[in-house]
């Protein structure tokens, strides 16, 4: 996409310079605390999942980092402090969401949900970019001028993740791509989500229940419960942790 | 045929002013999707503006309509800083609240600067008829209310279709959240919202005060509010052309069915109309053109 991600991508096989760095994060809603504690990295390139079950405060933990909710601790990016910034500003430095239930923009046509994506750039590629990504996604380019909330899940779902990447972000956060979708549906976004790693090499963050297809395209993986990471290592190792395995693998 | 071209006139004519009104209610609804009472009380506080700087100032009409836009825009500006913005924008009943509050404060203060005495504000159109058949009369203030509407409808329509702000606008319209996460900044999104509907309302105010049969006073908007909230609805709140539309059927209505239903007293046009609107919405709940929420999960 730009030639900063390119070279970005190149470095992707030795472990980057730190994207994200979470220490210590605290999170409430309202008198209810649901983070506890909670120290995370991605590093340049790097696919980092987040494996945990319901309410294990997954959702929160991707809240945090966008200004969502209440927070406290240290969240950085590139080196810099922004806890406690507003999503739209978390947003302008180079943070797409991509958030639970997909956020589709329902009363835009499909093309203005991607011009929307690109809300903060300023250069003149984003034409361009809006009909690469429907090359990538046809079905999208089909439905162009389509109001976005008539589309299927799946269908929104390539959306979204279309639309976080018109901003061009140096950080994909998504939460639970595969919520509520077919699994046939869940299989091709994994696809596309593993394509687009492979073309652009995007750092991602992903909250799945699905730990199968997530540890799938992943490099590194957290295991939170109850508002704590319980568990981290490479894919390999969570694949092959006998709890990983037991908690959410199935086998 | 002359009593019913008569009832035409009278009908598009009231109908005109009702639509221009309500345009500025669907705007704001559009931009927060909730009532702004107050709307009508900064559209009488435009039309004074608009009187003052034409009347007292000496300023060309329309020059002074243009700045009486500015003036309330800013002013708008400034309420939703300090009065909107320090509250959840997702939280609808204290915002409610609020615009009844700056309801009845506008109102007040109006009140007490320019009294509760008619004035007569200065005319906007030639006086006269562009054509007329015995009682029959198409003024030339109905021809250009409905002109003004017009090619508002047309301007705001581009702007926000064609424009970035206008892109900005509807994304944190059709979802808050999801603005937010791809970097629309909602405080400024709907504070635009505000500006750009508080100085439709005064143009809006100075078109309705404009009429000859009408008089500036700061009790006029309470008296329209009702009429173009009805006709916001009746076309569908989220719909600018709707507004229009709605606007003149309400208009219609109201001099028709009095006109040909002998037994709906005078009195009793504005229930007609609002009789119209619940049959309306009992068969589309979202108004004449309202888009449907659509949802798939």
């Amino acid at each position: 996409m730009t030639d900063a991600q390119t070279t970005e991508a190149e470095g992707s096989t030795e472990p980057g310079r730190l994207v994200l760095q979470l220490t210590g994060v605290h999170a409430a809603y309202g008198m209810v605390r649901v983070l506890h504690g909670i120290d995370l990295e991605v590093r340049d390139g790097e696919v980092v999942v987040v494996l945990g079950a319901n309410g294990a405060g997954k959702t929160t933990t991707m809240r945090a980092i966008c200004g969502m909710v209440d927070t406290s601790g240290s969240i950085q990016l590139h080196g810099s402090e922004i806890t406690g910034k507003k999503s739209a500003d978390v947003a302008r430095l180079g943070v797409a969401h991509v958030p639970q239930g997909r956020g589709t923009f329902a009363d835009l046509s499909v093309e203005e949900n991607l011009q929307v994506g690109a809300f903060v750039r300023k250069d003149k590629e984003i034409r361009s970019d809006i009909d690469r990504w429907f090359d990538v996604f046809p079905v999208l380019g089909e439905r162009r001028q389509q109001q976005a909330g008539t589309l299927s899940g799946g269908e929104q779902q390539m959306l979204a993740v279309a639309r976080a990447l018109m901003g061009r972000p140096r950080l994909l956060l998504l939460d639970e791509p595969s919520l509520g979708l077919a699994p046939m549906i869940v299989q091709s976004v994994f696809r596309n989500l593993q394509s687009i790693r492979e073309e652009f090499g995007t750092t991602m963050l992903v909250v799945e229940q699905n730990a199968n297809l997530a540890l799938g395209i992943a490099d590194r993986g957290y295991v939170i419960e109850a508002g704590r990471i319980v568990l981290s290592g490479t894919a390999a190792e969570l694949s092959s942790d006998d709890a990983v395995r037991a908690a959410y693998l199935g086998y | 045929m002359e009593l019913f071209l008569a009832r035409l006139f009278d009908g598009l004519s009231s109908g005109a002013t009702y639509a221009v009104i309500a345009v500025a209610l669907v705007l704001i609804y559009k931009a927060t999707t909730l009532i702004n009472f107050a709307q009508g009380e900064l559209a009488m506080l435009g039309s004074f503006f608009a009187y003052i700087l034409a009347i007292e100032q000496g300023i060309p009409l329309y020059l002074a309509i243009v700045l009486a836009m500015l003036l309330s825009a800013v002013l708008a500006a400034g309420m939703e800083r300090v009065l909107i913005r320090p509250f959840d924008p997702a939280d609808h009943l204290p915002l409610v609240i609020i615009t009844l509050g700056l309801f009845l404060v506008i109102n007040a203060v109006a009140g007490m600067i320019w009294g509760f005495d008619p004035r007569s504000f200065p005319r906007m159109f030639p006086e006269g008829d562009v054509w007329s058949m015995g009682i029959a009369r198409l003024r030339w203030y109905t021809v250009g209310t409905m002109a003004t509407v017009l090619i508002l409808l047309v301007l705001l329509t581009l702007l926000l279709k064609k424009t970035k702000v206008g892109l900005a606008f509807r994304a944190v319209s059709s979802n808050l959240e999801s603005s937010g996460l791809v970097g629309v900044r909602a405080g400024p999104t709907l504070q635009f919202g505000w500006m750009l509907a508080t100085a439709v309302g005064t143009l809006a105010g100075a078109l309705f005060v404009a009429d000859p049969f009408r008089q500036l006073d700061p009790t006029w908007a309470q008296r329209v509010l009702i009429f173009a909230a009805a006709a916001a609805v009746l076309g569908g709140l989220d719909s600018l052309w709707g507004a229009l539309a709605g606007g003149i059927i309400l208009g219609l209505v109201e001099s028709m069915v009095v006109g040909y239903v002998d037994w709906i007293p005078n009195q009793m046009g504005l229930a007609a109309a609002v009789v119209t609107i619940i049959i309306v919405l009992l068969i589309r709940p979202n108004g004449l053109f309202g888009s449907k929420a659509v949802e798939r999960v």
